[in-house]
Order: structure tokens, then sequence, then C-alpha cells
């Protein structure tokens, strides 16, 4: 991975460099941007890598470079935001931890994120229509803009209001003023102008279970320690022999990456 | 201007149930069939390692392409209609064996009650006990006459079962014994059977052992995967039509399956069909298909739409109440007849739900259809009580106690200990058809080739609410008896309205079958009576829904449709039954 080791990858992301230097990072963290310790852990190893360290040191994902997320600062808040919805505790990792920031990133580059799938003739339906929808999956579906475009307005305005209200960038803000916001954005407090706030937040907790939860084939999901947490046991071909047990069986997570090994 | 092809014997829309045994039937008696299906070509190696939650229950891989065709939808007549944009509102079938390959596998057969719904409830209760705008009719046939066709399905299936000791009589038992069973499932039979109850084990399509049908077909025994409903078998272990009557077909050599091939219309000369036209999904040219006998089963909505933009058939029309076709659209809408019931959180307990089959599980029929008396209920026929076993996939489970937020340390903290700590019960009810809900053709939205979306109108009626609402507080009853530490309801409001959501797949009617031409689209042999030649398959025949599910009676009904169209092609044709003039009109 001689790559990781370029001085010239890393000046072209002037970004995160700032980034790191502005949460103090490097220096031991920040209350909000302490939340952010996993996601650049590999990004840290390299720099020690750089100072002279064994290869060993320097991990980092090549398939773990944005694609959808031009703005650095646009993913910060996206990943921000999925460690709020679900953190890092006792029982184990975090969204930044399990890699779900890069597991959104990678589906709203693809289809998803375009609703390609999707049927997308007009006439869609006005905000105060979407409104009127009880159910949010539904607001998001009948909007004229595309889950990207909901995404980018979402996570900017989040980042806006942050700003507004606390002078601070999203990620930077303390976890009450970060907590404030998203319960706003819960509520559909937020004025977004694609759909209510309320739905751009089902939407996002969605991806977030997605990429804490779905085969670590797509990027989230980090070690299969989601489906640890879930003592779900993945890919298994059979339980024949084990599901009429009376007591809980625990085994082993499963990838659909050993599975197809296997034949 | 479209290519004419060679006419071979029949002609078949999809290759679901009704398209796949109308296509072995036929081809075993040597005629030569030809199934048009929209979708690609798969077969089990597609299924190998399909184990991908992401991909096909999130994103719905194997579900109709909806950016090509869909529905729209609307809860009254007085709404616009809007389409179905994603498939997490329409889970509809689309590549070769269709939903039928993605189905769960439940196998129920319906009661004696729904073929003569009217005749009986009228006899027992008096007409005045019908709401006014309901518009439940008689099917035209028996139980104890559809009876054979349902021996023979559930032995193609290869159903495991035990006998449903408050349902109707049976020719023979279930061609294999039931499914493994789990704690969990025991707990609810226990749990019923002490509220003075019935439980009995759902009749699976999964097999409990390897099992050879008459079709010579072996299916193997199933794996508890859990990867199923929404999935093909890995295993070849769930009775559908790739491993079933497809195949059976094929080895005949009479059989042709043509795929990306989208059926556009019926080509005929107002007496009799001349063949199905359709383009080639790839190269965009269409085709003309003769036939002596052209068969309608691209499930309910393909079929309406074809007889719509056909004109066949007098089109349905709620105010005057005349004419047929789009007429009594009923299904299992999920607000109302599927999805409700009670959720409970068990402290103590721990169980292996990440395993599982579609169909295993238990329910109880003691308040289907009209087992219970309704003298002194406000609704007609009923609904089914049922705990599943079919495996608690993690993106789609993430169940948390009602109160609890729904985001950070505590709703995680929560989803995670409740994850095998939690069940539901549902309660499955009727839905009976009303004069006010029904189909036709938008006037708004197009398919990707310019022609209108199919439009559904779905009216709830008050019955249609109480009978959901009594339902959901059995399961209450239940749950409460199960010893749940917190039950949350997934309740029935007063005022509920129609969720624009077909995720069930279990839509019928539209084309319903009956013994007046003026009722009725078809005879109970699914033969069009304005189109002697025109079978039309499937859901869309029934009159109403029952609170069972609709596959094995679609699958009966195929049976006989098959012999009928023997029958026709070995005969003079004509009508197989005879019209009968039963309404006043
Ligand atoms: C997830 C899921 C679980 C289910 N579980 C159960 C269950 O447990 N029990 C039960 O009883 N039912 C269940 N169902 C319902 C069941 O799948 C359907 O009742 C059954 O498959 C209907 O069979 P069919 O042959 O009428 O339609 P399908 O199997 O859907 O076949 C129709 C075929 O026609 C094709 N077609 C449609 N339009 C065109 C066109 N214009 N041109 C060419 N081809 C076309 C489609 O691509 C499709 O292949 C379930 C459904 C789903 C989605
Ligand atoms: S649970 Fe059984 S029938 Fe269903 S996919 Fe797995 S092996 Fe096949």
């Amino acid at each position: 991975m001689a790559n990781n080791n370029n001085p010239k990858t890393e000046s072209h992301d002037p970004g995160r460099r700032n980034f790191l230097k502005n949460t103090g990072l490097v220096v031991g963290g920040v209350a909000g941007g302490s939340l952010l310790g996993g996601l650049f852990t590999n990004q840290m190893k390299s720099d020690e890598g750089k100072k002279g360290k064994s290869e060993d040191a320097v991990k980092v994902d090549p398939a773990h470079a944005r694609v959808f997320f031009g703005r650095f600062e646009d993913f910060i808040v996206l990943a921000t935001a999925t460690e709020l919805i679900f953190p890092e505790d006792d029982n184990g990792p975090g969204a930044i931890g399990l890699d779900v920031p890069y597991f959104i990133d990678k589906q709203l580059a693809g289809t998803w994120g375009i609703n390609g799938d999707d049927y997308r003739q007009a006439p869609f339906t006005n905000l105060e229509g979407l409104k009127k929808i009880e159910k949010a999956d539904e607001k998001v579906n009948h909007s004229r803009a595309n889950r990207g475009k909901i995404f980018l307005e979402g996570l900017r305005l989040m980042n806006a209001e942050s700003m507004k209200r606390f002078d601070a960038s999203f990620d930077q803000a303390t976890e009450e003023q970060q907590h404030e916001i998203m319960s706003d954005l819960e509520a559909g407090k937020l004025d977004m102008k694609s759909i209510p706030s309320d739905a751009f937040f089902a939407l996002l907790k969605q991806a977030t279970l997605e990429g804490a939860f779905s085969d670590p084939l797509y990027g989230g999901n980090k070690n299969m320690d989601g489906w640890r947490m879930k003592e779900f046991a993945g890919a298994r071909p059979s339980y024949a022999d084990v599901i009429e047990s009376e007591e809980f069986v625990k085994l082993d997570p499963i990838s659909l990456t050993d599975y197809q090994r296997k034949k | 201007m479209a290519e004419e092809l060679k006419k071979v014997d029949v002609v078949i829309v999809g290759t679901g149930w009704a398209g796949g045994i109308t296509a072995a039937e036929l081809t075993k008696k040597g005629y030569k069939v030809v199934a048009l299906e929209r979708g690609k070509e798969q077969s089990r190696d597609d299924f190998i390692g399909a184990k991908d939650e992401l991909k096909y229950s999130i994103r719905y891989d194997m579900m109709q392409d909806l950016s090509k065709d869909t529905v729209t939808a609307r809860g009254s007549m007085k709404e616009t209609a809007k389409p179905v944009r994603n498939n997490n509102y329409a889970r509809f079938g689309n590549d070769t064996g269709g939903a039928s390959v993605h189905w769960n596998g439940v196998s129920l057969r319906w009661l004696p009650y729904d073929f003569e719904i009217h005749s009986q409830t009228v006899e027992k209760y008096g007409a005045k006990k019908i709401p006014e705008n309901c518009t439940i009719q008689d099917w035209g046939i028996t139980y104890d006459e559809l009876e054979p066709y349902y021996d023979k399905f559930e032995k193609t299936a290869g159903v495991s079962g035990e006998e449903n000791p408050v349902g109707p009589p049976r020719s023979d038992k279930y061609p294999n014994p039931p499914l493994k069973t789990t704690p969990s499932i025991e707990l609810f039979k226990k749990a019923s059977t002490n509220l003075g109850y019935h439980p009995y084990r759902l009749p699976a399509a999964n097999m409990s052992e390897s099992y050879t049908n008459p079709d010579g077909e072996t299916i193997n025994a199933c794996m508890y995967c859990a990867f199923c409903e929404e999935y093909g078998c890995d295993f070849g272990a769930k009775g559908d039509p790739i491993v079933t009557v497809l195949e059976t077909a094929r080895k005949t050599g009479n059989f042709e399956i043509r795929n990306e091939s989208t059926v556009t219309e019926v080509i005929h000369d107002g007496t009799k069909a001349i063949g199905l036209k359709y383009i080639d999904n790839i190269t965009g040219t269409e085709y003309i298909q003769p036939a002596d006998i052209v068969v309608l089963a691209g499930f309910v909505f393909t079929n309406n739409k074809l007889l719509l933009k056909s004109k066949i058939g007098k089109p349905y029309n709620p105010e005057t109440q005349e004419g047929v076709i789009g007429k009594n659209f009923t299904g299992h809408f999920s607000n109302i007849s599927t999805y409700i019931g009670a959720r409970g959180f068990f402290d103590n307990e721990k169980w292996n739900l990440s395993m599982g089959t579609g169909a295993l599980g238990a329910k109880v029929d003691d308040f289907a259809g009209d087992n219970v008396d309704h003298t002194d209920l406000d609704f007609l026929h009923g609904y089914e009580i049922r705990y599943y076993h079919l495996g608690q996939r993690p993106i789609d489970n993430n169940h948390v106690p009602v109160g609890t937020p729904a985001w950070g340390k505590e709703y995680k903290e929560k989803n995670l200990f409740y994850h095998n700590r939690s069940l539901i019960i549902r309660a499955k009810t009727a839905f009976l058809p009303n004069r006010y809900t029904y189909l036709d053709l938008d006037p708004t939205y197009k398919d990707e080739l310019g022609d209108p979306l199919i439009r559904a109108t779905v009216h709830y009626e008050e019955q249609d609410i109480k009978r959901a609402q009594h339902g959901v507080e059995t399961c209450k009853e239940i749950m409460t008896e199960m010893g749940a530490d917190i039950i949350d309801l997934v309740d029935v409001p007063d005022d509920v309205k129609f969720d624009s959501k077909f995720y069930t797949n279990h839509f019928l009617g539209g084309a319903i079958m009956g013994e007046d031409p003026k009722t009725s689209a078809v005879n109970t042999y699914s033969q069009m009576w304005d189109m002697e030649n025109l079978f039309v398959l499937g859901g869309s025949s029934f009159p109403h829904n029952s609170n069972h599910d609709p596959t094995e009676t679609i699958g009966a009904f195929a049976y006989r449709a098959s012999e009928g169209m023997i029958d026709y092609l070995g005969g003079e044709g004509g009508l197989l039954v005879e019209a009968k003039q039963t309404s006043k009109a």
C-alpha cells in the first residue's frame, strides 16, 4: 500500500488535514470531535507510518475513499450524524467504527443514490403535499429530488444550522449541541426544500442501520461487528441441526466472502 | 409493424404458479406452449449464496422494475392517485417464476364459506347483515368441487403440514409432515391452547424432508437458512415453479419461455383472441404470437391492464355499478390486513430468531371466515392469528419498545438487547369487496412504453376496520398469555386509510369469476365469458379476499383452468360452463 505513504496523496487532501488540526484530534481530541476518533485511526496510523514506523502499522483500507461526497466537510457531518444515531458503547463499535459513513458514500454513488430503480415520472409531489404524507419513506419516494440531493441538502443544512446557532461546525459542536440539531431534524423542524426534515432523519437512520448490518461486502459492518452485537450469524447455509434447540445458540457469523469461497 | 410469428397451441403471459401450472399441464398433453416473461431468465444457480439482505430484502432485487411500469394508488375517488415509486411499497414478481419464487410458502386452502359467501351469509344472518356497499358474491363453485385441485397443488408444491383442527375436510393428508418446531412456536401454541383456541402448524411449501412430487420433480429438504421470504431458495428446497412445474414443462420438449418479452396487448377480432403482442425488451422489436388459446397469468395488475387496454369485457363503473373489468379489487392491505397485531418484548427469554423458514410457524383459525357466529359482530368474515419464525434479518428488524428514543445510546442498547427477545403475532384479516374499491387506467401516469398505468382506488369500509381491530385484540390476548414483559400494539385506528402500500402482493379481483356474465368476467374455469379462447388466471379471478393467503387457491384454479383448456382444445370449443342469469339487473 505504498500509495498511502505517498506525501503527494496526503497533501492533496487539505480538507482532512485541516480537519485533523482543527479538531485537535492529532493531539487528543475535543468533546464532539472525539466521536470521530475511529474514523481517522487509519489515517493517523498512516501518518505515524510516515514518521518511520514499520509498514505493518499502515492499515488503510484501499476501498475506503470517498466517491459520492466531493467535500470532506459534508462527509464529516455525515459521519458525526451516523455516530450520534448509532454510537460506540460497551456493546461494541458505533457507526464510524463499523465504516457506516463509507457504506453510505458508496450507496449514494450507485443506483440507490439516483433512485435508479424507482418510477421517476413527473408530476412529483411538492413540499406541501409531502408534509401531508404520513410515512417518512413515502415522503422520500415522492420527492422530485433524488436521495443524493436530499443527503447533500440535509447534511449541509445541519452544518449551517450548527454554525448559525453555535458558531461551530456540526462535527465540532458539543455533543449536547449536536443532539439539539438532530432532535430538531427528527421533529421535522429544520426547513428543507426537498423533503420535510423528519423524512431526511428517517432516511439517514435507515441508511445507518443498513451500513451497520448489511453484509460487509458493501463496505460497512466492519469485521461483521454489527452482526456480532446482534448475535446474528450472517450468511450461514444451514440451521437444520440447531433450530429446535431450547437454548440460545451462539454462532460465529459468516459473510458472503466466506460463503462464496467455500464454493 | 409487429412481426407475426408462427402459431402455437397456447401462449401465456407470465411464468409464476398460474402460468407454470398451465404450461406443465398442457405440455404434458402434447400441446405446444410458449410463455412470455417480461423479466430475466433465472434458475436455481442464481440463488446459490443469495444470502444478501441488502440486495434482496432492502433493495428488492427480485421485484418488479418499477422504473418501467408500476401502479398508481389512492384512498378514495376524490383523491388524485400517486404512482408507487419504490419497491418498499410494491413487491411484485418480475423474472422467471415471478413472485412465486420469492414467496414464503404459506400454503392455505380457503373455506367453504368463501366460495358461497353471499348465499351462506344471507341464509344464516339474512340479507340485511350485508353492509350497503359490500359487493360480496358467490363464486359459482363449492369447496367440495375445488378440493381435488387443492390436493393436486399441495402434492405438486410438496406442502409440509398438519391437519387444521377447525379446517375444512380433506381427501388426503399433506404430502409432507410439518416442519421442525421451535421454543417460540411452542410458546405461541401453548398460550393459544390455554385460551381455548386451536393452534396448528402453518402449512409450508418448504420441505420438511426431501420429496419427489407426482411429476417426478425432487424438492430437497429445507435448511432453515432464514433467507427465504423475498429470496430464491439456495437449496431447491422451496416449492416454486422453477423446481416444479416449469421444469416439468421443459422436460416435455413442448415448452418455450421467452424472457425479456413484455406483453402489451391481446390481439383479437371481437369474439376470439388471436394472440399476444409483445416487445422484446432488448431489441425493441414488436411481435405477435398467435395461438389457439391465450392465457393471461401476469398477476392481477397486468391481467387487468391488458384487458382494459385491449378493450375486452366491459370496464367497471363505480358510479353506475355497471361493467365488470376492475370490479371487486381487494387484497391484504398492509395497515389493515397484515402488519397489525401485538409485539411482545421478553426480558428473560432469548430465542434463536436468526434461524427460520418462510412458512415456519403456527396459526389459529378460530376466528377465520365464518367460524364464529357473526350475529353480534359488526363485520362479516374474519381473521387468523399467526406467529412466524421466518428468520429475523438484522437490517429489517430493529424493534424497540414504544417510548424508546429513535436514536442514540438508549436506542442502540435496546435495539441490540431485544433483537432475539421480541416476537410479533399478527392478525391476517379478510378484506371484503366494496363498490368504491376497484381498478381502472390512470389518467396521468404512463409506463415506459407510453401506456397508462393501472390505478387502484382502495376505500376501507367500517366493517374492514372493525374486523381488523377485533384481530388486534385477540393478538393482545394471546401475547399477554405468552408472558411478554412489554406489549406494543400495531393497532388500527378508527380513521385508518389505505396507505398505498402493495407490500403483501396478495391482491385480487378485477376479472372475477362467477355464474353470470353480467357480474363476472370469467367462469370457474377462468374462461372469459366474452371471449371463449381467452383464459384469465390468478388472483384477478377472486371475487373477494379471505383471511387466508391466496397462492394455493390460485394454484388450484390454475389446475381447474388447465383441465378446461384441455377439454376446449380437444372438443369443439365453446363455453365450458353455461352462463346463468343470477342478477336482477
Ligand atoms: C415476499 C412475498 C411473499 C409471499 N408469500 C406468500 C405466502 O407465503 N403464501 C401465499 O399464498 N402467497 C404469498 N405471496 C404471494 C404469491 O407470491 C402470489 O400470490 C403468487 O406468486 C401469484 O402467482 P401468479 O402466477 O399469479 O403471479 P406471479 O408469480 O407474480 O407471476 C406473474 C409473472 O408474470 C410476469 N408478467 C407480468 N406482467 C407481464 C407482462 N406484461 N408481460 C410479460 N410478463 C409479465 C411477471 O414478471 C411474473 O413473472 C408472497 C408474495 C411476496 C412478494
Ligand atoms: S429456509 Fe428452506 S426453503 Fe427457505 S430458502 Fe432456506 S432452505 Fe430454502
